[in-house]
């Protein structure tokens, strides 16, 4: 079970990441988590929202370069070194992980992670018990 | 000279399908003539003092190599009558073009010029199928502008009933094509587009109520696409012309219907492609500016003129027949080229590896600096796209990816640098900027 993100790529100096907020706020989508992490020269804004195709489309529109990709949300327990354990149970099973990120919703820890070996990780979160959020189970207002 | 029978492929046959010995063994015979000609003008004979050449010792096509190279300030620095090899009574036209600096230049014609040129014109235009029957509307501005004269020319030369229509006024262009029934029409490729649009917005289908059947296009750089693009619009075979003014105008070299690179007539000219800074010439094939010594001009013969235009030679035969070689379509100024560590780039080839790519776009941003330690360096800034992948390691194999291809074309390492899409420059024209030189100079 993945969710869909949104992918922006910006450059640190040129202002992309002002320009992207301002979009993203006139089209009133909603923004559930967001990273940003940046090289020397340009970064990857990631964005989990509740509208993720428009809000591609309409970034795509305004001329911003912008891809959707699919990321597995699993659920953390809520005690001190639950997210290294999650992430331990997937290095034991050889699933490499590209990038990771976390988030608190309703009180309830979120691990965002991408991964290219998606089957493999779905297998480590079946037989592990883990929970990996379906869009629907994403807050969809406040 | 008669007119050739309809069904023949070729309008001059003997000349077009010369084998490559009979060319050069015209062209050994038209060079003797031109250099005697030369020894009139007191800039060629000048030249030829100081390299210490006698019209007599040319004998041959590859004699040329000894000849001084003519630049177009050459031109400019004698004008107007300064390149003249036959008293002005002797001649019939002058054209010319202005530059954007210093003194137009001036090009004469004998009646004998006007004639070959007349000829040229239509050996191309029957080579993309232009009959008697046709009629031919000449888009092109007249005046001194050599399209417009060189083409009118060349197409009564053929036979075809020819409208001088000049450049402008889409609407009235579009009712003569109607009202004379124009199946031949030469126009800019962007001019063309023009036509279209205009046609569409008065209900005039193109296949449907027109007879047009060939398009000529040249003057303007255009990509293949937008040529299929003209092509599929205007229900025509669009073929692309190149001329130079210097030269006489069209009739230079132009596409046969295979539609795959340019036929350069060389009876008239003498091809060469030469490295432009050493000025040696280059392989076959390979990329280089187009040195062209006229070999049917009477009143002003050129040796070696330096036409700025990149371009090389296509190798092998041509499936129409003619041996005359084929230039690729024409790849930008040779005052667009960058020397890096005293290697030469065109940007050209860097279009060429970014176009490979699907995850970038087809603008770039060349910048050129001086680096303490490192002495000058390139970086070439291109556009992420949509199909960029989210993750760091991806966008750094593309990076390291772009960078060894641009090495491998260009044999220096640039740094690549991606930047989001619409972050590159444009200029105040809303054209891309492509080369920033922040070099400093020493
Ligand atoms: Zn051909």
């Amino acid at each position: 079970m993945t969710i869909r993100q949104v992918s922006i790529f910006i450059e640190n100096q040129s202002g992309t990441l002002q320009k992207v907020l301002e979009l993203i706020k006139r089209s009133r989508i909603q923004i559930i988590a967001s990273t940003l992490a940046d090289t020397a020269d340009y970064g990857i804004y990631r964005i989990i929202c509740n509208e993720p195709e428009r809000a591609c489309l309409e970034l795509k529109e305004a001329g911003v370069a912008v891809t959707i990709s699919h990321v597995f949300a699993v659920e953390l327990d809520n005690r001190p070194g639950g997210a290294a354990d999650v992430v331990a149970r997937f290095s034991e099973a050889g699933v490499g992980i590209s990038y990771m990120y976390a988030f608190v919703i309703e009180g309830r820890g979120i691990l965002i992670f991408r991964t290219d070996q998606t089957e493999e990780a779905e297998k480590v979160i079946a037989s592990n018990g883990l929970h990996a959020l379906s869009e629907s189970e994403l807050p969809m207002q406040y | 000279m008669k007119t050739p029978d309809s069904s023949s492929p070729y309008f001059q046959p003997e000349l077009e399908t010369l084998s490559v010995e009979g060319l050069r063994a015209l062209q050994s015979e038209r060079l003797q003539q031109t250099v005697r000609r030369c020894a009139q003008v007191p800039f060629y004979r000048d030249k030829f003092a100081e390299l210490g050449i006698r019209p007599e010792d040319i004998k041959s096509v590859d004699d040329v190599t000894k000849l001084p190279f003519t630049t177009k300030d050459d031109l400019r620095d004698h004008y107007p009558f300064g390149f003249a090899s036959v008293p002005l009574r002797d001649c019939v036209r002058l054209h010319s073009s202005s530059g954007t600096t210093g003194n137009p230049t001036v090009v004469l014609h004998t009646q004998s010029d006007l004639d070959a040129w007349a000829e040229a014109v239509a050996r191309c235009l029957w080579m993309v199928g232009a009959r008697p029957d046709d009629v031919f509307q000449n888009s092109a501005g007249y005046g001194m502008f050599t399209a417009g004269l060189g083409f009118q020319y060349g197409a009564e030369r053929v036979g075809m009933l020819t409208v001088p229509a000049a450049a402008g006024n889409t609407l009235r262009q579009i009712k003569f094509i109607r009202d004379f029934g124009t199946s031949v029409l030469h126009a800019i490729p962007s001019y063309a587009s023009r036509i279209f649009e205009v046609m569409n917005e008065q209900g005039v289908d193109p296949r449907r109520d027109t007879k047009l059947r060939v398009l000529c296009i040249g003057a303007e750089p255009h990509s293949e696409e937008q040529r299929r693009r003209i092509e599929e619009n205007l229900g025509v075979k669009a073929y692309n012309s190149y001329g130079i003014s210097e030269m006489m105008g069209p009739g230079v070299a132009f596409e046969c219907q295979e539609q795959n690179g340019l036929h350069i007539w060389e009876d008239y000219f003498i091809v060469e492609i030469v490295d432009p800074v050493t000025l040696e010439r280059v392989p076959d094939g390979q990329l280089g500016e187009l040195v062209l010594t006229t070999l049917r001009r009477e009143a002003m013969p050129l040796l070696r003129y330096r036409t700025r235009d990149l371009t090389r030679i296509l190798p092998g035969d041509c499936p129409c027949g003619r041996h005359h070689v084929r230039l690729a379509r024409l790849q930008g100024r040779s005052d667009d080229m960058i020397i890096l560590k005293g290697v030469n780039i065109f940007p050209i080839q860097i279009e060429k590896i970014l176009l490979q790519f699907k995850e970038i776009g087809t603008d770039y941003l060349i910048t050129l600096e001086t680096r303490e330690g490192e002495g000058d360096i390139m970086s070439v800034d291109v556009e992420v796209n949509n199909v960029f992948t989210d993750d760091y390691a991806t966008l750094k194999r593309l990076e390291h990816e772009i960078t060894r291809q641009l090495r491998d074309e260009i044999l220096v390492t640039p740094r690549v640098r991606l930047v989001p899409k619409g972050t590159l420059p444009v200029s105040d024209e809303k054209k891309a900027v492509r080369v920033r030189d922040l070099r400093k100079l020493f």
